[in-house]
Order: C-alpha cells, then structure tokens, then sequence
C-alpha cells in the first residue's frame, strides 16, 4: 500500500493558538503510521546489515528484511544495550562509511570514555525537525527568541536545540551553560522569551537573580523547554513559581539521536513520541514482556530513519508508562510519563551520567581505600551535590593533617577523571558505613525523584 | 630520646572523643598528654601515654585506626621569647616542623614542647648540639609522677 511520507516541508498553522511543526506526521491516523513504521522497520532491518554486530546477530538467527512481516515481528529482534556500544567504541556501530558523517557527539559512560554518536548530514536533518516538533508544541514561534542555557560540546542538548530553533524560524542565543550572571544580563538586553536548559539549572537562574537584587519573575522568559536530567512535578511547579514561566518537558537520550524523542504539547498530559522516526515498546525489565498500557516499563526504542548509527530495540534503562488515548492537542502519537526511575542504579548529577561503579572505580586507583563507601547524592539548593563517603584504613591514614587532606583530595581528583564530577571527599570511622548482606546499598539519593508522576 | 605518639580517626561529632578515652582507661592507662587536629569533617586524636604498645593493641582490638609516630620533646624556657629560640635554631639547620604541641605538665620555669619532625634523628642531635634539653620517655613519666 502507498505509504505518505510525513516529513517534507512541514506546514505549520501559526495562525491556530496550538499550532503543530508537522500536521502530516504529527496527526497521522494510525493504521497510515503503523504501515509506515513498517516500512521502514523492514528497510532498517536490510540497512544494519553493514553493522557486524547486528550482521552476525542476524545471521545466527536467520534474520532479513523478509522476517518483518508486520510490527509485531519487531519482537523476533534482538537487543542492543549501552554495553553492547561500549564493546563496539569508538564507531563499531556506524552503517554508513565515515566520509559520510556530518557530526559525532558523545555521552558520558561508566569507563570515562564518552560513547559516540555519529550522524549523518540527514540525521542531523531528522534531529532539527524532531526538535523543532516539541519546540512547537511547547508554545515556540518563529518571532520568539530563545536562550539556549545548555551545554554546547560532545552533550547533545546544545545543539539539538539550537538547530531545532533555527528550524522553527526563532532567533537563537547561544548562551551555553555556566556564567549564571551573564545569563541573567543576556536576558535583560535581549529580551529571550524562552529559555532552553536543565530544570536545575532554571533554578539556579532564579537563585542568581534574586542575589542580584532582582524579582526572577520579572525576567523576560515565559516559556522554557526543560530536559537533560529527570525532574518532578514539584520541580515544574517551583520552576514555573520563581520565573512566572511555564516549564516544558521533553526526553531524548544521544544513543538514539539526542533531545527530540518526545516532548510536551499545550495540554502537558505526557510527552508525545515521534513514532514516525522511532519505534518504542514498553516492556517489563525482568521478562522482557510488554507490560498492560498505562503500566510503568523499560523504555526500548529501535531507530525508524537513523543512517548513520541505527538502534534496534536499544535498552534505554528508563522506566516510564506509555498513553495511546487521544490527546486533546490533535496529535496522534503516543505519549509518555515522566522517567520515574531506571532499571540500572545510574545515576544523573547535574546532567551527567554516573554509575557508583565509576566512584569504585576511582576509589580503587587509590591505594588503601577500603571497599567499604558510600554515595550520597543531595540537592541542598538547586544543583546536585555528591558527597562519597570512604572508611579510613591504616594504610591512609596518618597523624599529619596536610597528609589526610592530600588524600580527600586525590580521591576527589580520580572521582572527577572517572567519572566526570566533583564529589566532597568525607572520610569516615572505620565500620561506620552500614554493612549489608548481598548486594550493598552504594547510594543515598535525596533529592527524591523517583516518585511517580502525580 | 624519641617518644612514641600515638594517631587516632575520628569523626568531627560530638562525643567521638569519650569512646577511644574511656577504652584506654578501663585498662588503666594513663594520658600524659594529648592534641587534637581538626576539620569539618573529621579530627586527628594524639596521643602520648605511658604503655603505647598496650594503648595501641586495646584501641585496635576496638577497631580505631592508629598510626604510631616518634616524636620528640625538648625543654623551652617558660619566658618571653623561650620558644622563639629553639624555632631560630631548628629554622637554621632546615629542619621541617610537621605540628607541634605543649605538655601539660611544666617543670620550674621550663615548659615541655613535643615537636613532630620530618627527620626526627637529626633534629634531636641539632637541638643536643645547641645545647638543648631533649626530654625522654622515663624524665617525662618522672615529671608526671612528681
């Protein structure tokens, strides 16, 4: 059957108080996306081929594009997980040769060493128009202007974000993160009325104004799109409080393609997926089942239009629930909760990546450290603050302060080139640190996010 | 003419001190002196008694870190100026202060320093030569009993 291609030029009605990026795409009747994905699921199957990994997968177990027959053969594929892409480092995952990249970018992992994402210059168009789909939906117009107040490097929050303004047609500030009081002088001069960064870092925003003298809620923002690390209801509400805004969440993770998977519309009832560019189940951890809709999941995404670094069936790790019920906004995908937790015991600090294995890791290279510590994780103010807590041995211990603080510090330092934060170093008595059965309880996290969506 | 101190960990909370104290004192040992060094978080216990090598065994066995350190005492004149002169002639052989703390007990008008010396060795036999008094394990027992 003929299948409607839902990304060209996309039309948008500005003049409509919800407009929508991508009224083909976006509000596709079901039974079109479904035949679509298809489609495309069959070519990608044809596509991954070039990728050994998924080639010798296929091979043993007589997989081709002649297997996918309907969606429901997306089940006879096998998984790919993060520490499938960490054996295949750097570009083991690439299905197009490397003259054609456009741009790699990376994420932080449990090694220290970044996982690359690589795109080509027509995933860097998919990822634009994805960007700007959420953007739209959360109130974005081509006569606004954005403050983008994430980082611009190998993260991919920065310019996934740009260039899905620049797509939408709005005027973009490149601000990057950091210097909270030039945010703040940016804002005044140039008026942004929407600002793109991590939900804590609008605080922080808030908290430098308020040091200024200034009233956050007189700053020019209303709208922001947050995103990068996981957040609560509670953390919109105070966003939206302290700035006067109204706060937007969207989800991505860079092993699929980065910012741009789902995002909020107007209504704020879950974000919508773009199930046009990505197939994405909802199964339990343990069985690898789908659970009941509406039932919290492990989210697994397989990559409908990637070129240059495909995913079947990628494990993100993320628990959330998927909604298929119509959404008043007239968008027809599917949408999803909040992350309400992880599967693994990963850790997000101050949007980085940490697993307690890495603070091992570094506690290891310091000779005399016992095995015996304990993470904790806290948000005082606005940002994240680790505090590892490390048992005193005989052997780093010594009656000279400048010596026991020469050792806070050397842990603090391998912590850092470990695992890419700063954590405060607290040495404490010997068989302090509560003892258990089993597996132990390497982490203390209170800055309660893993509550379920209200 | 080196004493033996002894180093404890502790955590900077309230009432970590009493533990390691009271454990010493049920076996009878007495303190003859002792300094405390520390930061937010945690504090470093000195301690110079009597029977180091029974203190250092019972407060083990109650599992506290304990580092063993020579150290060395030196008589200073109790008077203006006393401690400044034994500091010139240490700065003068290049010798390295780690810390340093009074005894709690004085002898006429002289006052006990206990110094915590990169090279304890040299330091004794420059601070000799200089004319110096070094006090040792037994005379400063004796100065307690006293």
């Amino acid at each position: 059957m003929p299948v409607p291609n839902p990304s060209p030029d996309p039309s948008p009605d500005w003049s409509s108080e919800h407009p929508i990026w991508n009224p083909t795409a976006e509000t596709l009747p079901r039974a079109a996306r479904e035949a679509l994905q298809l489609e495309r699921l069959r070519a990608l199957v044809g596509r991954v081929a070039r990728v050994p990994f998924y080639r010798d997968l296929f091979a043993h177990r007589e997989i081709g594009p002649h297997s996918i027959r309907s969606l429901a053969d997306l089940r006879r594929l096998p998984f790919t997980t993060k520490d499938d892409m960490r054996r295949q480092h750097p570009l083991g995952f690439l299905a197009v040769p490397r003259r054609d990249l456009a741009r790699i970018h990376g994420s932080s992992g449990t090694t220290g060493k970044p996982t690359f994402v690589a795109y080509t210059a027509g995933d860097l168009r998919i990822w634009s128009e994805l960007c700007a789909r959420f953007l739209v939906a959360g109130g974005l117009r081509p006569e606004h202007t954005t403050q983008v107040a994430f980082g611009y490097g190998l993260f991919t929050g920065g310019f996934g974000l740009h260039y899905g303004i620049e797509r939408v047609g709005a005027t973009v500030i490149p601000a990057a993160a950091g210097n909270t009081r030039r945010q703040i002088e940016i804002m005044r001069d140039l008026d942004p009325e929407v600002l793109i960064c991590t939900p804590s870092y609008a605080l922080t925003i808030a908290d430098a104004a308020r040091e200024l003298g200034m009233d956050p809620r007189a700053l020019p923002i209303r709208f922001g799109h947050f995103g990068g690390e996981p957040w609560t209801e509670d953390m919109r509400r105070e966003i939206e409080d302290q700035l006067d805004i109204a706060a937007f969440n969207n989800y991505g993770l860079s092993e699929v393609i980065g910012p741009g998977v789902s995002g909020e519309c107007a209504a704020r009832t879950g974000m919508h997926l773009q199930e046009d560019h990505f197939l994405v189940e909802c199964l339990d951890p343990e069985t690898l089942e789908p659970v009941p809709e509406g039932e919290p999941g492990e989210l697994v995404i397989t990559t409908l239009t990637r070129e240059a670094m495909p995913m079947i069936r990628y494990r993100t790790r993320d628990i959330a629930r998927l909604y298929r019920e119509p959404c008043p906004c007239g968008r027809t995908t599917t949408r999803m909760s909040r992350v309400a937790g992880r599967t693994d015991d990963m850790l997000i600090i101050r949007g980085v990546n940490v697993f307690p294995s890495q603070i091992e890791e570094a506690l290891l290279r310091v000779e005399g450290t016992t095995p015996h510590y304990l993470i904790e994780v806290s948000r005082p103010g606005t940002l994240d603050e680790v505090h590892v807590k490390v048992e005193i041995h005989p052997e780093i211990f010594s009656d000279r302060m400048d010596r026991m603080q020469a050792v806070c510090e050397r842990i603090s330092r391998e912590i850092q080139t470990v695992a890419g934060i700063r954590a405060h170093v607290d040495l404490v008595e010997p068989r302090s640190i509560e003892r258990f059965v089993g597996k132990a309880r390497r982490v203390l996290d209170t800055r309660g996010l893993s509550e379920r969506d209200s | 003419m080196k004493l033996q101190q002894l180093s404890l960990f502790l955590e900077n909370r309230p009432g970590r001190l009493d533990a390691p104290l009271e454990a010493i004192a049920a076996e009878g040992i007495n303190i003859l002196t002792l300094s405390l060094a520390d930061t937010a978080q945690f504090g470093i216990l000195r301690l110079i008694v009597r029977e180091w090598d029974k203190a250092k065994r019972v407060l083990e066995q109650a599992g506290w870190v304990v580092n063993l350190t020579e150290v060395v005492a030196v008589d200073v004149l109790d008077r203006p100026g006393g401690l400044a002169t034994v500091l010139k002639i240490l700065d003068g052989a290049g010798l390295n202060i780690e810390y340093m703390y009074a005894y709690s007990l004085r002898r006429g008008d002289k006052a006990i320093l206990i110094f915590r010396f990169e090279d304890p060795d040299r330091a004794i036999q420059v601070l000799l030569d200089q004319g110096l008094h070094v006090v040792d394990g037994d005379e400063l027992m004796s100065v307690a009993a006293a």
